[in-house]
């Protein structure tokens, strides 16, 4: 009876700690939905901003978003793919995989700021590239690329040891096995990563800080090497910089980049569970 | 001739001694069952013919095994050892179809080798089927998923897909010790009838069904071939002692 009533109490403490994880998200949404829901209008989403961005739009902001994003995806998917497959179905372990994994694991700590000045250093100088959408989306590829390649290395090992034997068995080569046998029953875990991976570069603002991001321009961008606006880095200057700036068009920043992202993340959630359906291994 | 000789046959994983100066010679057009404990390495000699052992790790094979006349074990680069796995193709304890429809399944090897395409390879997919007489019963639902049939007819939808790829020897491991009494009957008369085309090496823990199909025995014991020869012989009079004893039920 007594260790019943524990376990009732720690039910109790887990439940209430889940929802003090829950209460943030919400409240956020919540907030950013009563300040800013008004702003969300067609003409705030699809024109220039206007009055020193006071009024008017943030039409190059999300493109300018939505274009880093997906360049960075454009080129760390591949590269990220291409390792874990050597990671997972080629290397054998020893000390150069080793030191790559520990790379890997070592690239993940590190703080994003750091692959903004990373990204001045490597790309916006001493490759030339300016400040451009490129050398931004390079620096978050770069940044992004331990959750690509662990998240790739996962869907690659989740298909089953008896796919690959079985083709193996058949005469089919190593590499056709992979090619034919074993990235298609891992595309789903690795798209899903990717589409993740998308909503969480889309808020980053430190590696974008100093190798892609615009204060202000006044047409949008026409080439990668544009330097353009982004929703994190508009939202940071209109929120600190900009005087008399009104709360609603702020608040109705924020909400973009959130919705932006969380659109992202549904879509891998309903891309997981439409692939799931499919799979029955 | 003999189809495949082995001799002198010697395998370690690491350190471990799992095949111990082996020699056998299998008969082409028959069936061979090898027999013994748990353990003994009879999986191991299997996967020898087909050099599927290459994939792990720490293994290390001497000795001598031909298949027609050429020795397998002296083959290095890759694309070799892809041709001698058309050659000897292999089925699974338990019956692993792809994630694909019936129709895909049998395909894919003609497919990914290039053997058959369009017209033809509906053709060949469908000659497969007849061979593992799947046909009748699955005619009308080749688009259906393989995961949807029953065992006995994925483990035989197993046996289409490799032998669509034309293989002379077919080795089976424990093909049957997922399925139950009647589906391993029907598995062992699909057997009899393939011997015509093929040469078969089967591994099982079923005495009674390696007296019932195959032609000749092996008993293998700790890693080494006891004895080796006709079934009949080797189920009436034994001239190992360890044959007996294990024949009889007195080992695991
Ligand atoms: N990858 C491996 N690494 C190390 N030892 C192994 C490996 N595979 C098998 N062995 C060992 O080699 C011996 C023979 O294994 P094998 O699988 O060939 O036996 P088996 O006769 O097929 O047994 P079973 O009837 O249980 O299938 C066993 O003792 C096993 O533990
Ligand atoms: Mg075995």
């Amino acid at each position: 009876m007594k260790s019943r009533t524990a376990q009732r109490i720690a039910f109790a403490v887990l439940l209430a700690v889940s929802c003090v994880v829950f209460l943030p998200v919400v409240s956020i949404f919540v907030i950013l939905v009563k300040e800013g829901g008004g702003a969300l209008t067609p003409e705030f989403l699809f024109t220039m901003p206007s009055e020193g961005m006071r009024s008017g739009g943030i039409l190059p902001a999300i493109i300018g978003t939505l274009l880093i994003v997906v360049c960075a995806i454009a080129v760390t998917l591949p590269v990220g793919v291409l390792a874990a497959i050597y990671l997972n179905e080629y290397a054998k372990d020893n000390l150069l995989t080793r030191v790559i994994r520990l790379a890997i694991v070592n690239l993940a700590g590190v703080p994003s700021v750091v692959f903004g000045l990373f990204g001045l250093a490597l790309f916006v100088m001493m490759l030339n590239l300016g400040v451009s959408v490129i050398a931004g989306a390079l620096t978050l590829s770069i940044m992004e690329l331990p959750s690509i390649i662990t998240t790739s290395r996962n869907a690659l090992s989740s298909v089953p040891a008896s796919f690959r034997e079985v083709s193996l068995s058949l005469g089919v080569s190593r590499w056709r096995t992979i090619r034919h046998v074993v990235l298609p029953n891992a595309v789903p875990g690795i798209l899903t990563g990717a589409i993740l991976s998308l909503a969480r570069i889309a808020g980053e603002t430190a590696p974008i800080l100093f190798t892609a991001a615009a204060f202000y321009v006044t047409r949008l961008p026409h080439s990668l090497s544009d330097q353009v606006m982004a929703l994190p880095y508009h939202l940071y200057i209109i929120s600190t910089q900009i005087p008399n700036m009104p709360s609603k068009l702020t608040y109705g920043t924020a909400l973009t980049l959130v919705l932006l992202v969380f659109l992202m993340s549904l879509a891998a959630i309903i891309l997981r569970i439409i692939f799931r359906r499919r799979k029955k291994w | 001739m003999k189809k495949i000789t082995a001799a002198g046959l010697n395998l370690h994983y690491g350190t471990f001694h799992a095949l111990i100066d082996v020699s056998l010679g299998i008969e082409p057009n028959k069936i061979t069952a090898m027999i013994g404990p748990s353990g003994c390495g009879k999986s191991t000699l299997l996967r020898v013919f087909n050099r599927m052992n290459d994939a792990i790790e720490g293994v290390r094979v001497a000795g001598n095994v031909e298949l027609d006349g050429e020795n397998i074990l002296a083959y290095r680069d890759d694309e070799a050892i892809d041709i001698l796995r058309r050659k000897v193709g292999m089925v699974f304890q338990r019956p692993n179809p792809f994630p694909l429809s019936v129709f895909e399944n049998v395909a894919f090897g003609m497919r990914i080798h290039k053997l058959a395409r369009g017209r033809e390879l509906e053709d060949r997919v469908a000659e497969s089927l007849k061979a593992v007489l799947l046909w009748d019963a699955l005619k009308d639902k080749l688009k259906r998923s393989a995961l949807s049939l029953t065992l006995e007819q994925r483990q035989r939808l197993c046996i289409a897909r490799l032998i669509a790829v034309t293989p002379d020897v077919i080795l089976l491991d424990e093909p049957c010790s997922s399925l139950d009494p009647v589906a391993t009957l029907k598995i062992e008369e699909l057997m009899l009838e393939l011997k015509k085309r093929y040469t078969i090496i089967i591994v099982t823990h079923n005495m009674a069904q390696a007296a019932r199909v195959s032609d000749e025995t092996g008993f293998m014991l700790l890693g080494r071939l006891v004895e080796f020869g006709e079934t009949s012989r080797i189920f009436t009079a034994p001239q190992a002692k360890e044959t007996e004893e294990y024949i009889t039920g007195r080992y695991g």
